[in-house]
């Protein structure tokens, strides 16, 4: 595929509602469930004539409880019974792609705002031909009558009819050409704390991800990939692998060779049993100590600059007092809790594909070129995604791919899965990263000047993304968060050092935010203290044009009773980051033992994402962000000895647990604005906010992350 | 073959008996609610109970498991009328859900042996369950209001 035809970045907002769309697969779904012919007035609502008003959902669900909000968008302006609403995942087809970036996917915080508009007209568009349909019926005027809780309803007569009852009718009624939206004070379910409706499945074990799919005559392959990145095959020995009972194949495919067995188990004992000779390649020297050394040489010359405002140079020389401090973060992995897997059935002239992906169009994309097929003989079937976090959205495509090479070599239909340490030494991860900061005060302890330079790998670059994202060497991606600084400070420079490396990188949950974030509230902290003044009030005074921040600051302080004495032996940090268009703030309260282990007691956090659609599962995002957010700031790190990862699987590569977890009090700012983003904008505050309560309760910095143990 | 007592049911299984519990639930019995998440008993995505007792089903050999009885999520109740699956479902505790036929395995023998679990019963009982969503905060709720469900769910009867 071409990069202009893969994305179209800026596209109009989808073209609008693809009223009278009818899809090849919406009607072979039609067939298979016996029903009489269900009205489906576009490619997102299908009205079935049992009453089942089945939602098609072109996002991912992967734990953002997207199959729950998008069809209460839905149901909002049809009118429908909640408790007859059900999703399903969408086909891969244009008809889905993402209203902004022109391709089927799910990333960026995006998937609420950015169907806000498109999923309400929906329903709104189903509702005025259900209603059209009645009025012919019974003869009245369609402004008669109106539409409630799935039924359609004409008060004057007392006649009503469910939308089930009409949904042949309406099938036959001309798409509305306008189709207006309800007034927001008139909504009922918008707004209202709404049950998953994934919830059951998931609690009894009948949940399908992709790991659990099977197909008929389908077997289970697991790869011997490179043990160091763009390493290859030089040649292998599988007899061992063969005689293992259960190996039916082994193959050589562009990653590395894969043994096809009956199962997972046998094809993990073949694998184990395979001799390779690999030729490491240009990585085989990788060394996490190396790369910190030139980073960190790299951070004390000024890069390409991202932002400039003012004289930073003249103001900091000119300041009553200027500081300087060094941050670095580790690369990160993902570390989904379901392990990359993919299902491939690869006939002459189709290629079916099951798999939780949070990007459908790049990867039918990708599995034609490898099949020799039109993608549209591809079919993906999105399952469930046990966690995202951004590894499932590859624009390399990597474990599809891998998977229709497989299915190809073997000529059966096979489920790839990767075992946790494939998994773990996959790559795709966050990148290091190394930020130099220097700040000057006033002599009233103002800021004056901040300087920020960034060293770090480009995600974007080689990407189909780095024509619309990269702008003169910078990668928007690698700054965010720090050359859109909010607060007043009359003279600033960002820069941006993009070292090429051979570590595959990705986008990870909150993306250039999960740095910059820590870096520049952290750094903000230390330069409030400078100046002597209390971290919060000044970010109170440096907000003063930000009030939506100002607003969550506030609030956050309140509800965390900022000015009072902390528990005995506690100290309080505060930090605030603006992401995905949302204003998060937090407060995190921490002990430090003597020891010099960490204790996060408790997490206070405040949202403003615009109007909210299910406020329940706002509040499970800022949650499930803030530990995920601690895994990283406390626990985590991918490093690199002789061009292999360290780390293998959760004993060296830790997650936040139970015992560990803080008690988290989650405040949403009432907002009447357009929703933003909530999966991802929960995570970049929790880091700084732990390091500056450390400060506060130990007078320790933390500069470098993961914070392990702190030297007391 | 093997033969294996799961949710109440005789099965067999033609596989090695060196074979790990896990994958012999998976891919031959095809009770996929029991779910691979490290392979090393590090994250306990793969709970199942066995003679009552959880354990992680990614370490156990199958052999060692035979003549046991061997319960599993989707064993854990017929309708979601366990008072996990009911608490769980009122505080909408899974985000992707991977983990959590794991959780509830778990909390489930916790439940069964204290009927009043209190933060720390929680603490180790729970802890050797990984959530990368984050989902503890309502786990730990939800482990209380199923002990209230199941302590009325008593009285009542």
């Amino acid at each position: 595929m071409r990069r202009r035809d893969f994305l179209k970045i800026g596209a109009a907002a989808g073209g609008g509602l693809l009223i009278g769309m009818h899809l090849p697969a919406l009607a072979r779904a039609e067939e298979a469930s016996g029903l009489a012919a269900p009205f489906a007035p576009n490619a997102f609502v299908r009205v079935g004539t049992d009453d089942i008003i089945t939602v098609i959902v072109n996002k991912s669900e992967m734990g953002q409880g997207v199959y729950t909000s998008l069809p209460m968008l839905v149901a909002e302006e049809l009118e429908a019974d909640w408790s007859k609403v059900r999703f399903e995942a969408a086909p891969v087809d244009p008809a889905y792609n993402h209203p902004v970036f022109g391709i089927q996917m799910t990333g960026g915080s995006t998937s609420t705002p950015s169907e806000w508009e498109r999923f309400r007209k929906a329903g709104a568009a189903a509702r005025i031909m259900l209603i059209a349909a009645a009025a012919r019926q019974w003869n009245v005027d369609a402004q008669s009558l109106k539409a409630e809780k799935g039924f359609v309803v004409h008060v004057a007569s007392n006649r009503r009819a469910s939308f089930g009852s009409l949904a042949e009718a309406a099938a036959t009624i001309e798409p509305p050409k306008d189709v207006p939206l309800k007034d927001p004070k008139d909504f009922k379910l918008i707004g209202k704390s709404t049950r998953r409706l994934d919830t059951p499945a998931k609690v009894d074990g009948s949940a399908q991800f992709g790991i659990d799919v099977k197909v008929p005559g389908m077997f289970t392959a697991v790869v011997a990939r490179a043990p160091v990145f763009g390493g290859k095959v030089v040649s292998f020995n599988a007899d061992q692998a063969r005689r293992v009972p259960g190996v039916k194949d082994v193959v050589q495919v562009p990653s590395g060779v894969a043994v096809i067995a009956n199962g997972f188990w046998p094809a993990k004992l073949g694998r184990d049993k395979l001799e390779i000779k690999w030729d490491h390649g240009a990585n085989a020297n990788l060394s996490s100590t190396a790369m910190r050394a030139e980073f960190s040489k790299l951070a004390q010359t000024p890069g390409l600059v991202a932002k400039k405002v003012g004289d930073p140079a003249k103001f900091l020389a000119g300041a009553a007092k200027t500081i300087t401090a060094e941050f670095e973060v580790p690369y990160l992995a993902h570390a989904t809790m379901e392990p990359l897997n993919c299902v491939v059935d690869l006939r002459a002239d189709s290629c079916e594909i099951w798999t939780g992906t949070q990007f459908q169009t790049g990867d039918a994309a990708a599995a034609a070129a490898i099949a020799g097929l039109k993608s549209t003989q591809v079919k993906i079937h999105t399952t469930l995604l046990g966690g995202g976090f951004g590894r499932r959205a590859n624009p390399a495509n990597d474990f599809v791919a891998e998977a229709v090479h497989i299915a190809k070599a073997a000529k059966v239909p096979v489920k790839v899965v990767w075992t946790r340490e494939d998994d773990m030494h996959g790559g795709y991860y966050r990148p290091m990263w190394y930020d130099r900061m220097v700040g000057g005060v006033d002599d009233k302890g103002n800021p004056v000047a901040w300087t920020h330079t960034i060293v770090g790998q480009s995600i974007l670059a080689g990407t189909p993304f780095e024509q619309f994202l990269v702008k003169d060497g910078i990668d928007g991606t690698s700054v965010e968060g720090a050359a859109d600084l909010l607060y007043g400070i009359p003279n600033v420079q960002v820069d941006l050092h993009t070292p090429k490396i051979g570590v595959p990188v990705l986008w990870w949950r909150s993306v250039g935010h999960s740095h910059n974030g820590f870096a520049v509230e952290a750094f903000f902290d230390e330069l409030a203290h400078a100046g002597g003044k209390d971290p919060y009030e000044l970010r109170r005074t440096l907000l003063a044009n930000q009030p939506r921040m100002k607003g969550v600051l506030e609030l956050v302080a309140q509800k965390a009773n900022w000015g009072s004495r902390p528990p005995a032996g506690r100290g309080r940090g505060i930090a605030t980051h603006f992401s995905f268009e949302s204003y998060v703030a937090q407060v995190a309260e921490v002990s430090v033992s003597k020891a010099g282990d960490v204790r996060v007691h408790r997490v206070v956090c405040a949202v403003d994402c615009g109007r909210v659609i299910n406020p329940d599962s706002v509040k499970a995002q800022m949650e499930g962000a803030i530990v995920f957010g601690l895994s990283a700031a406390l626990k985590d790190a991918i490093t690199f000895e002789g061009g292999r990862v360290q780390q293998r699987n959760f004993h060296d590569y830790q997650m936040l647990r139970m015992e560990e977890s803080p008690e988290i009090e989650v405040h949403i700012v009432p907002s009447t604005e357009s929703p933003t983003g909530v999966g991802e904008p929960g995570v970049p505050p929790v880091a700084p906010a732990v390091a500056n309560a450390i400060f506060a309760a130990t007078g320790k910095r933390v500069r470098r992350l993961p914070i392990g143990r702190v030297t007391v | 073959m093997i033969n294996l007592k799961v949710n109440g049911k005789q099965v067999t299984a033609d596989v090695d008996p060196g074979t790990p519990l896990l994958w012999v639930l998976r891919d031959a019995l095809g009770l996929t609610g029991t779910k691979y998440g490290c392979g090393m008993a590090q994250c306990g995505a793969c709970t199942v109970h066995l003679n009552g007792e959880a354990i992680r089903s990614c370490v156990k050999r199958v052999s060692d498991a035979a003549g046991k009885e061997i319960t599993t999520i989707e064993g854990l109740s017929s309708d979601l009328s366990h008072p996990l699956q009911k608490a769980w479902i009122e505080i909408d505790v899974p985000q992707c859900g991977y983990c959590q036929s794991g959780q509830i395995m778990s909390a489930a023998v916790l439940l069964a042996e204290k009927a009043k679990p209190t933060d720390t019963d929680i603490d180790e009982a729970m802890s050797g369950n990984i959530c990368r969503c984050g989902t503890y905060p309502r786990i730990r709720r939800a482990i209380h209001r199923a002990a209230e469900l199941k302590a009325n769910g008593r009285s009542a009867e």
